[in-house]
């Protein structure tokens, strides 16, 4: 009985949080896409010449980001990675 | 008369319309498939495209279209008499406004859960589609502005009600961050800003805020007005998350709380309907009821920003085609007993009819005052609440309905005019924040045009922006009818609908173009004719589209 309860409580949680989340996914898709591409600039700032004064931190990230670092060109337009001696596709 | 005969008949007429009309329509006239292929499951994305448990879709579809329009619109119009108000509310749901709603699913997710105004465009035209962008314009530009006049004369006429309209943006701010930054599960979230909510309500009426008559040689009603304005373009420029989000979600619980109060206490309560079943002493210069219910009640009865709801974000999360019926039809049932609720509160809610005439003084009047008035007089009776509280506590409803809307309207008035800064190639106009400034401008020009400077005569859009909330339902019935002649089958059943419309809409416009002559108002006489124009730019499009369409033999599709 209790295990039913705790069940139909726990339906009851997701699809309150399915109608929470359901009208906004869309907006916040976006709003997390623009951040990560403002991460990413940051990240690979220094190849394009822009100074960064974190750049020893991010440097140690880039290997982490390769992944998702051909996503990011691809999205900004770029069918290869735009760094020359950065090669990803 | 109780209002309990009057509330049964209303559920019960909508129930039977949901169990039989829409069946029939869904079987016989879209012929809903459950084997067909959704949107949601075709171009699943996680993101735009997902399919959603019907429930949780209806809950959304239906908090979405209910807002303060619903209330507002039978408020006013219970002036002509309560079974005029009643009888287009409940036909209008069953044969208007569910037909409407369900359609607008079934034809958006038959054309990859394309949104209303691209349909206009395939189906009809692209003439058609330009007409579509004037009319949605046309919508959000009032519906802010009557908006913004409507919370700022409910801030006024109860005091109290100031700190837990303002006091709930605070709740939801800290819930929506609760929620964001994963603090605590939705469950207790939600109980907790439902109690803070309510408790805010009952501080409320004990520490009444009112801003002082003149401030700068603005009134209070101006000054709440630019208030309002100011709190939405901010509001609108935050990403949805911090406010928006959790204020929709605040107002979906509200909405279903007060719909039980109230249904709760007219049961228990059994208040009497003081007002006449038709007006015969109607205020001088009231308009003749015949056309202009059917535009001053549009949500409610029947609403084309339904049909923007149901093809922009439902219909790309319609798990299986025959849901449409419960989510489409079922939701304008929903808005329908709302305003079914609204005319029982200005009816029912006074103790004589001689009270009840002291409100409705003139056309325009009443309204959301009356909903309020006669609503906690309502809550007091049936179910023993503080009339002071009460009253807070519908304003409360009422005024985030309408808020949440403006902030919603401002941010769609804003990408309109940043798409027309793409298309003129004004970069300064791409900008979000000039865009705001330029739609909120634009707002308070019509706010303050239509009202004088004090504002407080903006109710007097109200039936044109019913008129044109009716021609964007129009333009939707028009793409079903369409579709249905193409695939050979009975369009009668959307095609009456809208010949109704049309004939109603321009037929008030006229009216009302004769009333602004009269009263020499300039300003108003103005936008009728841009109205007007765009009423006859779409009764034109359907002639010629219907005609092209009966000409061409039926395709089997």
């Amino acid at each position: 009985m209790a295990g039913k309860a705790q069940l139909f409580f726990k339906r009851l949680g997701e699809l309150g949080a399915q109608y929470y989340n359901a009208p906004y996914r869309a907006a916040i898709a976006r709003a997390r896409r623009d951040e990560e591409d403002l991460f990413m600039l940051l990240v690979f700032s220094e190849m394009m010449g822009i100074p960064n004064p974190a750049a020893w931190s991010t440097l140690e990230l880039q290997p982490l980001l390769m992944a998702r670092f051909h996503e990011w060109h691809t999205r900004m337009g770029m069918e290869r990675s735009p760094l020359d001696h950065f090669r990803c596709c | 008369m109780s209002a309990i005969i009057l509330l049964l008949l209303g559920l019960g007429g909508m129930a039977a319309g949901y169990l039989v009309y829409s069946r029939f329509i869904a079987t016989h006239i879209y012929k809903l498939d459950p084997n067909y292929r959704t949107p949601a499951h075709e171009y699943e994305d996680g993101v735009d495209f997902v399919p959603t448990n019907r429930y949780v879709l209806w809950g959304h579809h239906f908090t979405s279209v209910a807002g303060a329009a619903p209330i507002v619109g039978p408020a006013i119009a219970v002036i002509w008499g309560w079974l005029p108000a009643f009888l287009w509310v409940v036909l209008g749901t069953i044969f208007f406004a569910g037909v409407h709603d369900s359609g607008a699913l079934w034809a958006s997710v038959r054309n990859r859960a394309k949104s209303v105004g691209a349909l206009t465009g395939e189906v009809v035209g692209a003439r058609a589609r330009t007409v579509f962008m004037i009319v949605i314009f046309l919508v959000l530009l009032m519906v802010n502005a009557v908006f913004g006049v409507v919370i700022a004369k409910l801030l006024i006429n109860n005091p109290g009600s100031v700190v837990p309209v303002w006091g709930a943006i605070a709740v939801a701010l800290v819930i929506g961050q609760l929620i964001y930054r994963r603090v605590i599960g939705l469950g207790v979230v939600s109980v907790v800003g439902v109690i803070a909510l309510y408790g805010l309500i009952y501080v409320g009426p004990q520490v009444p805020v009112s801003l002082p008559d003149q401030v700068m040689g603005l009134s209070a009603n101006a000054s709440w007005i630019l208030l309002l304005f100011g709190y939405a373009a901010i509001a609108s420029l935050l990403p949805v998350w911090v406010l928006l989000q959790p204020r929709d979600y605040i107002n979906g619980l509200q909405l279903f709380v007060g719909l039980i109060l109230l249904y709760g206490a007219v049961l228990i309560g059994n208040p009497t309907v003081v007002a006449p079943m038709i007006n015969s002493d109607l205020p001088a210069n009231t308009p003749s009821l015949l056309p202009l219910l059917f535009v001053t009640i549009a949500c409610g009865a029947i609403s084309g920003f339904h049909g923007l709801v149901a093809s922009g974000t439902s219909s790309k999360q319609l798990d299986k085609e025959p849901d449409a019926r419960f989510v489409g039809y079922f939701g304008a049932i929903g808005e329908g007993s709302l305003a079914l609720a609204a005319i029982i509160a200005a009816t029912a809610g006074f103790a004589s009819l001689a009270d009840w005439q002291a409100v409705y003084t003139a056309f325009g009047q009443g309204s959301l005052t009356a909903f309020v008035d006669g609503g906690a007089n309502i809550l007091a009776g049936g179910l023993g609440m503080d009339v002071g509280v009460a009253a807070t506590l519908l304003t409360v409803m009422a005024a985030l309905f309408a808020g949440t809307t403006m902030d919603t309207g401002l941010r769609l008035q804003r990408y309109i005019f940043q798409e027309w800064g793409e298309i003129y190639q004004q970069k300064w106009m791409t900008r979000p924040l000039p865009a705001t400034l330029l739609a909120v401008a634009s707002c308070l020009l019509l706010a303050f045009g239509a009202g004088g400077a004090d504002g407080s005569g903006g109710l007097l859009i109200w039936p044109l922006f019913g008129t044109t909330n009716q021609l964007l339902a129009g333009l939707t019935l028009l793409v079903i009818t369409i579709m249905l002649v193409k695939r050979g089958r009975p369009a009668i059943y959307t095609l009456a609908p809208l010949a109704f419309l049309l004939v109603m809409t321009v037929f008030a416009l006229l009216m009302q173009l004769k009333s602004f002559y009269e009263k020499e108002d300039w300003f108003l006489l103005g936008l009728d004719v841009v109205v007007l124009v765009a009423a006859l730019l779409v009764t034109l499009e359907c002639l010629a589209a219907l005609k092209r369409a009966f000409s061409a033999p039926p395709e089997t599709v």
